[in-house]
């Protein structure tokens, strides 16, 4: 027998989309259960338009699962259920944040009528993408404009007349009655931009330089995309005070940058980089050196009344005594008192979820963040092409890195820097773009577990062998 | 590329590993400390609409939660304020807690470990969580004795009564005058309950400072059983001789000690020097013992203290004002309850406690027992031993030498039943101002021990007999109502 018989068994693709439609029933049943809860917890009834809201989730739901079927059929079969789950979860305690906002005659809100049409336009625009972008690798031919996209959006705040300073974060524009936040944008063209760019240069900056502690750094001359990262995410620091977006794009493409060479030399550099960048902050700018004083003397913050203009201390003690009052199977939803805690809406929706699901729940919902980033990163190792294996990490790692710094700051294991938790926070910018987030794995994972298409040897004839020439 | 791409898979599982064992901690092992801790409305909040337990003397709930039609549920009402609110304190959202509903918060609350299967079972039948009760040791009838002879002195008179069950350091009265209303701090108002509170501060009375054990006051004459018993555990007996002239000269120094009156000492033995309260003869005493036989002796009673009665705040009672070596004259005023002496009423009723408990002082307690919502006992305080200032025989011949007091001496006016022991005291202070009355005194049997103090003694004498003519009808109330009839 011959070794060239001896052929790699021929692994038959699976479209798997009945476990996708199973376990979107699943999640349905969380999101659509959440609700009924809440008004049991609150009211002690069913909601009146449990049938309404709970039929258009599931329609939302069956149309993007039957186009995943028509325009993916093999992509990866989780990811659709893992966000739907979320989404429902979070319109869930946002109506029931809605509800306790409306019994204290709070200024704010309602949200979760927002939030529901917000969802509307998320699916649209993650069937667009799914519909428009046939094939990822088409994205590659707009490198540069992404990277133009993205830096125009990054700008967009600051034009004076359209940006908006909420919060202290000058991170908003605002057209009419609609605000919408351009860095949550920004982020997926980022990663587009990078991916690109990196697959293009990646064989340059891979060349090694110095050998310091068994790690090769790179060449000096090689740095400059790096300062360039650099100093774009200490601008939106410095100009927008955004101190959770700029982490965030630092470490997209530091984590980029590692993927494309392959050299952990970078990592070693843009950490050095970090360090100084933090350190320089810290010296330099007042609302950095609240965040870390409010991490550090958070409790005595708080006892002596210090919030003079720095709201989040007592922000993040009502967060950690909400997620304490919760304790291990929290208070049931409708029955806690998340509204103790300013924002709980958005960036600390995940105290809101501790305190009434309890640990049992957060952790759940931090296991379904987790296997969001796993299929992300799965799909980046099966993905056959480069700029989509660059793509796919930088996506998977844009939540893993969000999900931390938030979740890690509302519970105090890192200071407190704003950012949305993907799918769960009330915001419009972050919903839609993360559902596109989602459209754009499933369309590369598609496209990797996709069968390879047969390839039909030419007939001998070595007269008429292809020769290349370049 | 697949190298890095696994890195970076480790990488986010150490993330969301390090992310969920902090929630573990936050929520799991750092959850009570963080819902014991000041400022959290959340806990306050839930607490406050729970249906809180009362808090019950004898049959009755002088503390309890009242459904109401408002988001709270239910309001905290007190009754019989004017006997009972400086032992309940008050529960309110905006001014916090005090005395018996803070001490005893958990139990009330419902959040005590104790009770923790009775939380489980309301968690499973989706009940709201009750809260346990609490009951005192206060005899309602001592109770409504003392504060009646408080409240039949002249107007705006200011005082305390304590009585203990000498055998096992129950708290059977404790009154303080002026008192004050708790129910208004409780009041779903909060303005109105910030109000009433600050108005309370302010007040120079300060009444919800309990006279009986917060404030210490010269306990004058009566401190005289302090020196007597320092004296007979150091050799002395009733039958002592004793310095009986009428003044007490230091070499050096243009002071004397007088008696009261001026005149010498009416007996010439130790018990007659207390039975006539003749301050020479203690003067002269106190020297002889030397300073330290004397704090010692005062320490081993409890002075210096700052917790001898649990559930309820105590202010010390204090020998000397700091660590401060007396010289002889200070010496001698301090064996007579002058100089820088003051003490608790339910300090000196502890003192009197143990002259019939053969010299053993029981730790005052003021919750009997604690229940649970179903009323089901969870825990009955048992009697313990606090300390042991006197030996059984000192203690048999202390009471000899009081029962000769109210015999004879300066409480025989009084009308104590034979057998019966006490002793008067009357403190100075400002020329202007009129001197403090104290009265302390056991039963024939030894059941209940008692303290009066009345702070204000107005249109009194300066001497004991006028002194005890106040407190000593109020003390004989106090005794009578706890004794069998």
């Amino acid at each position: 027998m011959s070794a060239a018989s001896q052929a790699p068994p021929v692994l038959v693709p699976r479209k798997r989309r009945g476990a996708e439609l199973f376990l979107l029933v699943l999640a349905l049943v969380v999101g659509v259960g959440a609700y009924v809860a809440v008004g049991l917890g609150f009211n002690g009834e069913v909601p009146a338009d449990t049938y309404t809201l709970g039929g258009g989730m599931a329609v939302l739901a069956v149309v993007a699962h039957i186009m995943v079927r028509r325009f993916a059929p093999y992509a990866d079969p989780v990811l659709l259920p893992l966000i739907v789950c979320l989404n429902g979860l979070g319109l869930a305690m946002i109506h029931r944040i809605d509800l306790s906002l409306e019994a204290e005659d709070s200024p704010f809100g309602p949200f979760a009528t927002n939030q529901l049409m917000w969802t509307f336009i998320g699916v649209a625009a993650f069937l667009g993408v799914l519909v428009v972008v046939r094939d990822h690798r088409r994205l590659q031919a707009f490198t540069y404009t992404f990277g133009l996209v993205a830096l125009g959006l990054l700008l967009l705040p600051l034009v004076p007349g359209l940006g908006a300073n909420i919060n202290g974060a000058r991170i908003w524009i605002q057209v009419g009655p609609l605000s919408f936040q351009p860095g949550e944008v920004a982020k997926l063209c980022l990663v587009v931009f990078f991916a690109g760019y990196l697959v293009v240069k990646r064989d340059a900056l891979a060349l090694a330089g110095r050998r310091f502690l068994g790690i090769d750094l790179p060449r000096g001359r090689d740095l400059g995309p790096i300062l360039v990262a650099w100093l774009l995410s200490l601008g939106v620091l410095v100009f927008q005070r955004d101190l959770g977006s700029s982490l965030l794009f630092f470490g997209l493409f530091l984590v980029l940058l590692y993927v494309a060479t392959e050299r952990p030399g970078w990592l070693v550099v843009g950490g050095m980089l970090f360090a100084a960048g933090a350190y320089f902050s810290y010296l330099t700018f007042g609302h950095v050196q609240d965040r870390i004083h409010g991490w550090t003397d958070t409790f005595e913050m708080y006892q002596t009344g210090q919030f003079a203009g720095t709201y989040r201390y007592a922000q993040v003690v009502d967060g950690l005594f909400g997620m304490g009052y919760g304790g291990l199977i929290g208070r049931g939803l409708g029955q806690g008192d998340p509204t103790e805690t300013s924002y709980a809406w958005s960036d600390f929706i995940t105290a809101s979820l501790g305190e009434e699901l309890g640990l049992a729940g957060l952790m759940a919902i931090l296991m379904i963040y987790a296997l969001l980033v796993e299929r992300g990163l799965r799909t980046a190792l099966v993905c056959r092409d480069a700029f989509g294996k660059l793509v796919a990490v930088g996506l998977a790692v844009s939540f893993a890195l969000q999900v931390f710094v938030v979740v890690g700051g509302v519970t105090r294991l890192i200071p407190l820097t704003g950012l949305t938790a993907p799918f769960l926070s009330y915001g419009g910018s972050s919903l839609v773009v993360n559902w596109a987030i989602v459209a754009v794995l499933l369309r590369i994972s598609d496209q990797a577990r996709r069968p390879v298409p047969e390839v039909r040897p030419l007939a001998q004839d070595d007269a008429t062998q292809v020769v290349k020439l370049r | 590329m697949n190298r890095p791409i696994r890195v970076m898979a480790i990488a986010c599982l150490v993330m969301f590993v390090a992310l969920m064992a902090n929630i573990n901690y936050v929520q799991y092992v750092d959850a009570d400390d963080l819902n014991a801790r000041d400022g959290n409305n959340r806990v306050l909040h839930d607490e406050f609409s729970r249906e809180r337990g009362p808090i019950i003397v004898g049959d009755r709930q002088i503390a309890l939660s009242v459904p109401v039609d408002d988001e709270f549920d239910y309001l905290r009402t007190y009754r019989q304020t004017n006997l009972y609110a400086n032992l309940t304190g008050f529960y309110s959202y905006i001014n916090g807690s005090s005395d018996i509903e803070s001490s005893q918060n958990s139990i009330l609350s419902g959040s005590d470990p104790r009770l923790f299967v009775n939380r489980v079972i309301d968690l499973l039948s989706s009940e709201q969580s009750k809260g346990g009760s609490v009951e005192l040791t206060i005899d309602p009838q001592a109770q409504r004795a003392a504060y009646d002879g408080l409240r039949d002195l002249e107007a705006g008179s200011k005082g305390a009564v304590v009585a203990l069950d000498p055998d096992t350091g129950a708290v059977l009265s404790m009154v303080s005058m002026p008192g004050y209303d708790p129910n208004p701090m409780a009041s779903h108002d909060f303005e109105a309950a910030g109000e009433a509170y600050q108005e309370l501060i302010k007040d120079p009375n300060r009444p919800m400072s309990d006279r009986s054990r917060e404030e210490i006051y010269p306990p004058g004459s009566t401190f005289k059983l302090v020196t007597s018993a320092a004296a007979l555990q150091n050799g002395y007996e009733p039958g002592s001789k004793i310095n009986s002239s009428a003044a007490l000269s230091f070499d050096g120094i243009d002071y004397q000690l007088t008696n009261l009156d001026g005149s010498s000492c009416p007996g010439s033995t130790l018990e007659a020097a207390l039975a006539y309260s003749c301050n020479v003869a203690f003067g002269a005493v106190g020297l002889d013992l030397g300073g330290e036989t004397v704090r010692e002796q005062a320490e081993a009673f409890g002075f210096g203290d700052d917790s001898y009665l649990d559930d309820l705040t105590v202010a010390p009672s204090q020998v000397t004002a700091g660590p401060e070596e007396l010289n002889d004259p200070q010496l001698a005023q301090t064996s007579i309850g002058q100089y820088n002496v003051a003490a608790t009423p339910l300090q000196m009723a502890m003192v009197a406690a143990s002259v019939v408990n053969e010299g053993t002082v029981m730790k005052p307690y003021i919750v009997s027992e604690v229940r649970s919502p179903e009323a089901d006992p969870l825990e009955r305080t048992q009697p313990d031993e606090y300390s042991e200032p006197m030996s059984s025989e000192a203690a048999a011949m202390l009471r000899q030498m009081m029962q000769a007091t109210a015999e004879y001496g300066t409480a025989s006016g009084v009308g104590l039943p034979p057998g019966s022991g006490a002793k008067t005291g009357t403190a100075q202070r400002g020329e202007e101002q009129n001197p403090y009355a104290w009265f302390v005194c056991f039963d024939p049997e030894g059941e209940v021990a008692v303290a009066v103090f009345i702070e204000d003694a107005s249109g009194v004498a300066r001497d004991d007999i006028s002194g005890s003519g106040l407190a000593g009808p109020i003390a004989l109330d106090v005794m009578n109502a706890v004794r069998p009839q």
